[in-house]
């Protein structure tokens, strides 16, 4: 019975253990109040994470070509941004086609 | 419960017997999901810390695009929206990059304009005059200036352009000012030599929140070469950034739960001699289907609960006590100034039911279809092999 009580023991242990360190350690963002102050004043609208390329800089202002700005079909070439993808934010255009009998798609 | 006990103690006895093989299968499996885990944490709590700080950002953000390109915007542009009913206030915002070719980091210029209150998390002031500059703690490693020190930055005339240091942002804000350099407004804009007629963007503040769609579209009605953001696109972003289809999920996670794949498969696809000889003998000796399988199902849930405790266990030090080292560079990338950040713990619990669920059950059914195929075979055939 020693092996199964040991272990049973064991399991419960990292358990609490494990729960206690994912439930009690949640205590909100560190400093909430004064990031949102800062934020506020300095009218920040990006984490900064990473600063290699400008649309990684700033994912929510980039325009979705930036990936691509060194020429016409240029391959993406900064390693975040395979991580962190344009997001396309505030454009609203179509392309529309026009078939002959003038009906709209 | 004591039938059940002693099953226990006989399938610790078992595993033990094959001690390297099982300590090596609970390495491996410890591994997969603290590295599932540690995607898991990262994200969660990198989205926590974006949509928790971000939700003071502007209102709406007004771009010009020109060419499909974000291009520097007309100021007269703020007079429009201003006439605009619902609107509180419209700010031209000068900021953009600077980068430094010996170090090779790329610096974020933001204009401010006099700010007189404390910032609780700057150490020393902002600029308020346009000789003075206050920057982030990433840029004050790179380039090992204190408050007081001159930071020289050479603007579009190639001139050296000289700003006393009267601030730096402390280490807890460095996810979002690690690589900033906060000066004058008229101070960049001299230094961007950009006319007074432009701006790079606009801030409009709304005054009734549930206006903000509705401004966003009048401003595009009125400007059409304009790109309006709002903030709720800006805290989209970052939910979706970091959500379980995010380009980290699929580098590392779809990785690991691929390797997990094929430990399971390994496992389904056949058991050992040793453990089909091992069935043959516990049938021979009188088990029942039954209790075998009750043997291979608690050898299953002692190898994945101790695998899966462990590995969320390590998955949490790696990310809220090392500041994840192992993942640290897939976001760094190229870059020069990354914030040695420090993530307040926040945790899914959905995403961990879900990373429970889809790790512990398919390798409990591997171990036990398996042996069931086997208990279900006449003994003395098992054990001649």
């Amino acid at each position: 019975m020693t092996r199964g009580a040991i272990y049973l023991l064991f399991l419960s242990v990292s358990s609490l253990l494990t729960v206690w360190l994912l439930i009690a350690n949640q205590a909100g963002t560190v400093g909430l109040a004064e990031k949102r102050q800062l934020v506020h004043i300095l009218g920040i609208t990006d984490l900064s994470l990473s600063s290699e390329a400008r649309y990684t800089r700033h994912p929510s202002q980039a325009d979705l070509f930036s990936p691509f700005q060194d020429f016409p079909a240029a391959f993406e070439h900064f390693p975040t941004g395979s991580i962190i993808s344009p997001k396309p934010a505030g454009f609203s255009s179509r392309v529309k086609i026009q078939h002959q009998s003038g009906k709209q798609n | 419960m004591l039938r059940q006990l002693k099953i226990l103690e006989f399938t610790l006895s078992s595993l033990l017997r094959r001690k390297h093989k099982n300590l090596s299968l609970i390495a491996v499996y410890t591994f997969t999901i603290a590295t599932l885990g540690s995607v898991l944490f990262l994200t969660h709590a990198l989205k926590l810390e974006a949509t928790g700080s971000l939700t003071t950002a502007p209102d709406l953000v007004i771009q010009r695009v020109a060419a499909g390109r974000h291009d520097l915007i007309p100021t007269k542009y703020a007079e429009v929206i201003k006439k605009l009913p619902g609107v509180e206030s419209v700010t031209p915002r000068i900021w953009g990059y600077y980068y430094d070719s010996l170090i090779k980091a790329n610096l974020t210029l933001v204009g401010t304009n006099s700010h007189q209150g404390k910032l609780d998390l700057l150490e020393g002031r902002l600029p308020n005059n346009p000789k003075e500059c206050a920057i982030g703690i990433g840029v004050s490693k790179a380039f090992g200036p204190a408050i007081g020190d001159n930071l020289v930055l050479e603007d579009s005339k190639k001139s050296r352009i000289v700003f006393s240091i009267t601030g730096i942002f402390r280490a807890e804000s460095n996810l979002l000012t690690n690589d900033l350099v906060v000066l004058q407004e008229m101070a960049l804009r001299d230094f961007f030599t950009m006319s007074p007629q432009l701006a790079t963007d606009l801030v409009v503040q709304v005054h009734n929140q549930r206006e903000v769609k509705t401004l966003a579209k009048k401003i595009k009605y009125h400007l059409p070469d304009t790109r309006p953001i709002t903030r709720e696109e800006i805290l989209h972003t970052y939910d979706t950034l970091f959500n379980w289809r995010s380009g980290m999920m699929l580098a590392v996670a779809v990785a690991a739960l691929i390797a997990f794949c094929i430990l399971a498969w390994d496992k389904a696809t056949g058991i050992s001699a040793e453990e089909k000889q091992e069935i043959g003998i516990l049938k021979a000796i009188g088990w029942e289907t039954s209790d075998v399988l009750a043997v291979k199902f608690w050898e299953g849930l002692v190898i994945s609960l101790t695998s899966f405790i462990l590995g969320i266990l390590a998955a949490w030090i790696h990310i809220f006590v090392f500041g994840a080292p192992a993942l640290v560079p897939l976001l760094k990338g190229w870059s020069v100034l990354f914030p040695e950040f420090q993530l307040t713990p926040a945790v899914d619990f959905y995403q961990i039911f879900t990373l429970a669920f889809l790790t512990i059950v398919p390798y409990l059914a591997c171990t036990v279809i398996p042996s069931w195929k086997t208990a279900v075979t006449d003994p003395e055939h098992v054990m001649r092999g």
